[in-house]
């Protein structure tokens, strides 16, 4: 196979010297960058690291992953090649965060860098298959990721290594990394399993699993190519490196930017335009994320030292908008959104949602001790992290909201819709 | 090695005989799903907390070693 195998020049190009460094030269109207125009930036990933295992150059990188939890990308990378058994590799495409579009964007317009990255940590951990698991709904998405994943077939680019595409149920908690599993494994559904085992030790048709977030594999394709030196000349020392952030709500200019973690929050809002109307709050890491209130966020870093950035998505919220009710909103999505498996999730965000449902509508029912007994009872009661995150984002909305709350509960009005 | 009480909360259907058997590490909550306290069980209350995994009609109430976490967690 490798005898086949058509190698590309070694890449010219330089490492790009500033950011952006995952949306570098993206092509005008929003099309796939094509194969050939991929290598003419990066070359083969192959060219690169020949000295040091890839697991290594990612370890001296410090990359942590992009889907969530920031876990070291060399320790997953580890922990599945040190399994007995062939591996396999799941690249989780699937955002099901409704407040974010960074692994979109990058399926969408730069598959190959994606691939790439797939590619190799495939090698890297000694899996001959990769599975590039993409929301159902998400056409663009794999579109661009199926016509990748041919052309670089077409010309036997991976070695021994096979890409597949898998649409999967564009849900909430699909994406959870045992959810991801049981889906891939046939089923009954995408939803989280009662672990261990974990993934990394029985995962896929029972091998060991690495479940990799899409932008993560990306920089691990960067750093294959550029080094870790390259990638920790951005970020800070404990956090390198640059991040996809999917900026929303009240800016003038919505959409994906690649920052430096580390970076104020403030260079991202004047990056997008700033914002269009006076912000109250802004809701840091997407739906399982925290609110921080505006007078405190002028000065936020983006930072898993000073926030949880969660999904990396953050919504700007309007003055004008109670924030109780699109609190509300999100919990009720969050509480619809479970697996339906573990009755404290199940009842317990319920019951918050529901009270957060009354206390926005004005309704006086409810006491705030009672739904913060609900928020702190429902933490770590779950198969997954679904509870837990929806406890955060509804813990830090009574906390921010606090005056909203006193307001709406003891007069059951609103300074937001100033009813 | 110590061991810990922990529930499959996806198997738990919430009869409540663990916390019935086993109120010193388990209580329930207004729905009727155990919250269990992570202090290990030992001696004489471990044989109990057998009792309480035993008579668990779904099987959701397990024995597991006590500090021992996955390398690999997020």
């Amino acid at each position: 196979m490798s005898a086949t195998r058509v190698r590309p020049e070694p890449a010219l190009v330089a490492a790009p010297q500033s950011l952006p460094r995952l949306l570098a030269g993206l092509p005008p109207g929003d099309r796939p960058v094509t194969l050939d125009e991929h290598l003419a930036r990066y070359g083969s990933v192959r060219d690169g690291g020949k000295s040091r295992s890839l697991i290594d150059l990612v370890e001296a990188s410090g990359l942590q992953g992009r889907g969530g939890a920031a876990f070291p990308t060399a320790t997953k990378l580890r922990a599945v090649a040190g399994r007995r058994g062939r591996p396999v590799v799941v690249v989780n495409g699937t955002e099901g965060e409704p407040a974010s579009g960074k692994d979109k964007v990058l399926l969408r317009c730069v598959p190959h860098l994606v691939l790439d990255g797939a590619v190799a940590a495939a090698e890297a951990v000694g899996a001959r298959e990769a599975f590039v698991a993409v929301a159902d709904g998400a056409t663009a998405e794999s579109a661009a990721v199926a016509e990748a994943i041919d052309s670089r077939r077409r010309r036997k680019l991976d070695g021994r290594v096979t890409l597949r595409l898998v649409d999967v149920p564009d849900r909430f908690v699909a994406g959870e990394e045992t959810a991801l599993v049981q889906f891939l494994n046939g089923g009954p559904a995408a939803k989280p399993t009662f672990t261990p085992p974990r993934p990394f030790e029985r995962g896929v048709g029972g091998a060991p699993t690495l479940v990799q977030n899409a932008e993560t594999l990306a920089h691990v394709a960067q750093i294959a190519r550029f080094g870790p030196s390259w990638f920790r000349k951005v970020g800070t020392a404990s956090e390198p490196g640059s991040i996809l952030v999917t900026l929303s709500g009240a800016v003038a200019r919505p959409g994906v930017y690649e920052v430096a973690l580390g970076s104020p929050l403030r260079d991202l809002l004047a990056q997008a335009g700033g914002v269009r109307e006076d912000v109250q709050a802004y809701l840091v890491g997407g739906y399982f994320g925290t609110w921080v209130h505006a007078d405190r966020a002028t000065a936020l870093r983006l930072s898993e030292a000073e926030v949880s950035l969660g999904a990396r998505a953050i919504v700007a919220l309007p003055a004008r908008t109670c924030g109780l009710a699109e609190t509300a909103r999100i919990a009720r999505y969050l509480s619809d959104e479970g697996a339906g498996q573990c009755g404290p999730c199940v009842h317990g965000l319920g019951a918050i949602a529901d009270a957060l449902e009354r206390l926005a509508a004005g309704d006086r029912t409810d006491r705030r001790d009672r739904i913060e007994r609900w928020v702190a009872a429902v933490r770590g009661r779950g198969a997954c992290h679904h509870p837990d995150g929806a406890s955060r984002f509804a813990a830090s909305a009574l906390e921010v909201f606090a005056d909203e709350v006193e307001l709406h509960l003891r007069h059951g009005r609103c300074s937001g819709s100033r009813r | 090695m110590s061991k810990v009480v922990r529930v499959n909360p996806i198997a738990c259907e919430a009869h409540g005989l663990c916390a019935e058997l086993l109120p010193e590490r388990i209580t329930l909550d207004e729905w009727g799903y155990p919250i269990v306290d992570p202090t290990p069980v030992t001696g004489e209350l471990e044989r109990h907390a057998r009792r309480a995994v035993a008579v668990c009609p779904t099987l959701a109430l397990l024995l597991a070693e006590a500090g021992r976490r996955s390398p690999v967690t997020d």
